[in-house]
């Protein structure tokens, strides 16, 4: 995947390129227009050619005689030769040579060293804050996948102008000395990326970009230390990314002294600016360690001020299981590569092995749908074959794909956070949803609120998005969360709202989906896209914890009416006691009487 | 009628009294105050009320309210027995006195006296309670009989002789007595216009007695017209701005009462006026100078023509008024001056008087 992710110019338009370069080829001896060029022809033309050809093993075949007739480079024609100008008048300024000996391979690494912004690194204060979150979400993963309770120190040094140092330290399995350079100086290297389960990380990108913005920015290394185990050296390396490869250099290593047994420390300088409030690397620490109950953290802040989060809860999550892909949700491509791989003899076996829910029967099924034999070879299958048994397969029932890949916070935990982080409000509540399903992929949601207290009244609330235990920062109108919050109507449940907008309450709201693939909106994972199913599970989720809210409402209003009515009995019905008397002039004890009764007699009605 | 008062309020007393002691939540019944509890029947000659009451039954949020409504109609009690009164102002300061049953503004207290009155039926002279309000100027052929307050003796006031001053009409009207020649009263709704008639002596020449209603007439300036009018026989003209307001408010109140009181309209009305101007047409026909209707205007034109009871009646008012929303305009009594100052004197007034007939009812 890590290769085949990689760009290649040139590659997948060979016909019409081809074409262009016999009239170029002809024109350019004329016109002398890129006499500085010195590659010849067919050296220019192997890189172009060359991936095209490797890259799909068994092209003959397939791609057929569409392709074959025009392989040959355009040497063949003499340069000299003369050929009347195809396109009389207009210049040619390039020609497929010249193109071509500036096509080459883009390496992953210099592509988002241009757009650091996919991955969240678009300005100062938002860079501090995807460095240090890469970070956590690899330490967090780790410590879970190890089966070790997290415990983990962030801190934050000012080292320069806009310049800081950051460190992310934990107790996890740690990683083996090979491993090291990779898994912090190569994007796309990771163990996560193939594997349907829950996690924080998915492309193996996040703490190398991290790096590599990390460098880009000071020249500094990434230094790390890690040890496996109590009794085995820890190791130190300080790594460069070589961009162009997309490979690790390191510059330094060695073994040293580490006060941890295991565990992993990370540490990068960066370009930076450091900030409170909203969106703020306080905020995430905080927001983590409320969506991770079973991690203690430790954070100090560029002004040395050290902020301890202790567990909520002794116990782990219970571990995600991995899973196989279900079968709605694969792409056609997909289905392709998975068949020409399985290991299976037919197809029956192929899709019963290699996918979550499919029985023999059920196998059976969709290849009776698509028109195709289940003891067929699922390598011999044809291309408009496979794309016959991809449409058939939404035809058919399948069961819901397993959710034991999904480890939700948990309702009881959610509230005990809330009441934590915003502590000494009114009312707290929370639901974990069953699990759903979108595209095929299991996902599961979550919501909490806490209202009232010290939370200002009147401003519009706070919602905290989490996908997957991480918080989410940034992008917030374009999430599905964000989206289902607004759709909602708050009204029901007695707080203001605008139309299209936020709820404005004193409330703090908590959504977090948990899935084996969260379809995030890009890379930098700040938004959710909006699948109808998710959008409706979030909804359902907010309306449960809505209604309990407004019940609760409801009834701290119907309290206060009484109390009010209680104080309204008090204050005025002995003026009717004094009027009546002064009127009728009966004695000061039938005016006690009068008075009496008639307190008794208004708060016994249920009328206000 | 001091009796009655207290009688009437001792009763309701009573009533709240003994449904309290029953364990039941006492209740008050008010007439509907408004236009859309009254009806008019010309052989009446004034807005009646049709009879539907508001009932506020003691709760919770009306406890205040109901508390307030007692303790006035206690006060009010105390007044009458000890043959004393007090003005709406003073009233409000009594409740001062009532802790948290004090009103904060004299409206309150304006209104829960409006409706102590409305639920007896009676006025607030007869419940003690007196206005500030001014009842008016009359100048004119008219001797008027008053009793002098410490000697008891009558006293004969001449309402020629006030030379460019006038007689100020009382809070109470009731004792009066007439002496008169006059062939007819004319109630003038502005002040400067009074003056102007009564600085050229008008009532000299054209016989009859001079009214300053000073805009929406007071009870106290109704009653003394129609006692007047009553007593000599003689009609009575009123000439106003040619506005919604001069047509609708003060017209029709003189006239016919007011939908807010409807109880008392019965003494507070002078169901023979007639509308001397100036009339829509009048706008027309002395080529008057004008302003544009005001939104307000607008409203209370269609207001009168939708919901008044008194203008449906009349088909020549809802023509009139029609034609007045047509023209989208309005002209003051003073706009007559475009013609010279005295042409009000010296044309206007003897051509329209010329033909009574011609009047708006």
């Amino acid at each position: 995947m890590a290769k085949s992710a990689s760009p290649k110019p040139g590659k997948g338009r060979p016909a019409p390129r081809r074409g262009a370069a016999i009239r170029t080829a002809a024109q350019k001896s004329q016109m002398k227009l890129f006499a500085d060029d010195p590659s010849p022809a067919p050296a220019a033309a192997a890189p172009a050619t060359g991936p095209a050809g490797k890259g799909r093993r068994g092209s003959g075949r397939r791609t057929g005689p569409a392709a074959l007739p025009s392989l040959e480079p355009a040497a063949p024609i003499p340069a000299g030769a003369p050929v009347a100008p195809v396109t009389a008048g207009q210049r040619r300024r390039e020609t497929a040579e010249s193109m071509a000996s500036r096509q080459r391979e883009i390496s992953v690494s210099e592509f988002f060293t241009k757009n650091r912004h996919l991955l969240g690194f678009d300005n100062p204060a938002k860079a501090l804050l995807t460095a240090i979150k890469e970070a956590v979400d690899n330490s967090l993963d780790a410590c879970e996948e190890a089966g070790i309770l997290p415990d983990l120190r962030i801190a934050i040094r000012e080292v320069g102008e806009e310049r800081y140092r950051i460190t992310v330290e934990d107790n996890g399995p740690g990683i083996v000395k090979q491993q090291v350079p990779r898994i912090f100086g190569k994007l796309l290297y990771g163990s996560k990326f193939h594997v349907l389960k829950q996690s924080r990380g998915q492309q193996g990108i996040g703490i190398s970009a991290a790096g590599m913005y990390s460098q880009l920015t000071t020249g500094k290394p990434v230094r790390i230390v890690s040890r496996t185990g109590k009794g085995k050296p820890a190791h130190f390396y300080e790594i460069h990314i070589d961009t162009r490869k997309n490979a690790p250099e390191v510059l330094r290593e060695g073994t040293v002294e580490w006060p941890h047994d295991h565990g992993t420390s990370v540490e990068m300088e960066l370009q930076a600016t450091y900030k409170k409030g909203r969106r703020s690397v306080d905020d995430y620490v905080a927001q983590t360690a409320l969506a991770n109950p079973h991690a203690a953290i430790g954070y100090t802040d560029p002004k040395g001020e050290t902020v301890h989060h202790p567990r909520l809860t002794e116990s782990l999550p219970h571990e995600p299981v991995a899973i196989k892909p279900h079968p709605y949700g694969v792409e056609l491509g997909f289905l392709i590569k998975m068949l020409k791989e399985t290991r299976a003899r037919n197809l029956r076996g192929a899709l019963q092995g290699d996918f979550s829910r499919v029985s023999g029967k059920v196998a059976d099924e969709i290849a009776a749908a698509a028109g195709l034999r289940p003891e067929a070879r699922p390598q011999n299958l044809q291309p408009d074959e496979v794309e016959r048994l991809f449409k058939a397969i939404p035809g058919v029932r399948i069961m819901s794909p397993p959710t034991n890949c999904l480890s939700p916070i948990g309702e009881q935990l959610i509230r005990d956070g809330l009441a934590k982080m915003v502590p000494e409000c009114d009312f707290y509540t929370s639901i974990t949803r069953s699990p759903a399903v979108y595209r095929g992929n299991p996902f599961q949601i979550e919501a909490g609120l806490a209202y009232g207290g010290p939370l200002p009244a009147d401003d519009l609330i706070d919602l905290w998005r989490f996908a997957n235990r991480v918080p989410l920062q940034y992008q917030q109108a374009a999430c599905a969360i964000t989206r289902s919050v607004v759709l909602n109507d708050w009204k029901n449940y007695g707080l203001a709202q605008s139309r299209g907008a936020l709820p404005a309450a004193p409330m703090v709201l908590f959504v977090h989906m948990a899935s084996a693939w969260v379809p995030f909106t890009s890379e930098s994972k700040e938004a959710i896209a909006s699948y109808p199913e998710i959008v409706k599970e979030i909804r359902l989720a907010l309306q449960e914890c809505g209604r309990r809210l407004g019940g609760w409402i409801r009834h701290r209003r119907r309290e206060e009416d009484a109390e009010k009515k209680r104080s309204y009995i008090e204050k005025y019905i002995p003026h009717i006691g004094i009027a009546l008397r002064e009127i009728l002039g009966f004695p000061a004890k039938e005016e006690a009487r009068v008075v009496e009764t008639l307190k008794d007699t208004l708060e016994r009605s249920r009328a206000i | 009628m001091a009796r009655g008062t207290v009688q009437k309020i001792k009763d309701q007393a009573q009533d709240v009294h003994r449904r309290i002691m029953k364990k039941q939540k006492p209740s008050l019944k008010f007439p509907l105050r408004s236009l859309s509890n009254v009806k008019y029947d010309p052989k009446q000659g004034f807005l009646e009320m049709r009879g539907r009451k508001k009932e506020r039954t003691l709760t919770v949020s009306t406890v205040k309210t109901f508390a307030q409504t007692l303790r006035m109609m206690a006060l009010s009690k105390e007044l009458v027995e000890q043959d004393d009164i007090a003005t709406k102002r003073e009233a409000y300061y009594v409740s001062k006195n009532w802790e948290e049953c004090r009103f904060l503004e004299q409206t309150e207290s304006d209104t829960v006296m409006d409706d102590v009155e409305a639920l007896f039926e009676l006025n607030r002279e007869q419940l003690g309670f007196i206005p500030e309000e001014k009842g008016g100027e009359v100048a004119g052929r008219l001797v008027i009989l008053d009793k002098d307050g410490d000697t008891g003796k009558t006293l004969r006031i001449d309402c020629t002789k006030f030379g460019s001053g006038a007689y100020s009409i009382p809070i109470s009207v009731e004792h009066l007595k007439f002496e008169t020649d006059a062939k007819f009263i004319l109630a003038i709704e502005t002040a400067g216009m009074f003056q102007r008639l009564v600085k050229h002596n008008y009532w000299k020449g054209a016989g009859c007695i001079l009214v300053s209603m000073g805009g929406v007439p007071t009870r106290a300036c109704r009653r003394f017209i129609r006692r007047l009018a009553d007593f000599k026989r003689i009609p009575v003209y009123v000439f106003v701005d040619g506005d919604p307001y001069g047509i609708s408010n003060i017209y029709r109140t003189l006239k016919v009462g007011s939908g807010n009181a409807a109880h008392l309209n019965e003494y507070f009305c002078v169901p023979q006026a007639s509308f001397l101007g100036i009339t829509p047409q009048d706008i027309v026909d002395y080529k008057l100078p004008t302003h544009p209707l005001k939104d307000v205007d607008i409203k209370r034109a269609r207001d009168a023509i939708k919901n008044d009871p008194f203008f449906q009646h009349h088909r020549k008012w809802v023509q009139a008024m029609e034609h007045l929303l047509k023209m989208g305009v309005r002209a003051e009594q003073q706009a007559l001056a475009k013609h010279g100052l005295n042409y009000v004197i010296e044309r206007y007034l003897p051509e329209k008087l010329s033909h009574p007939e011609r009047f708006l009812p």
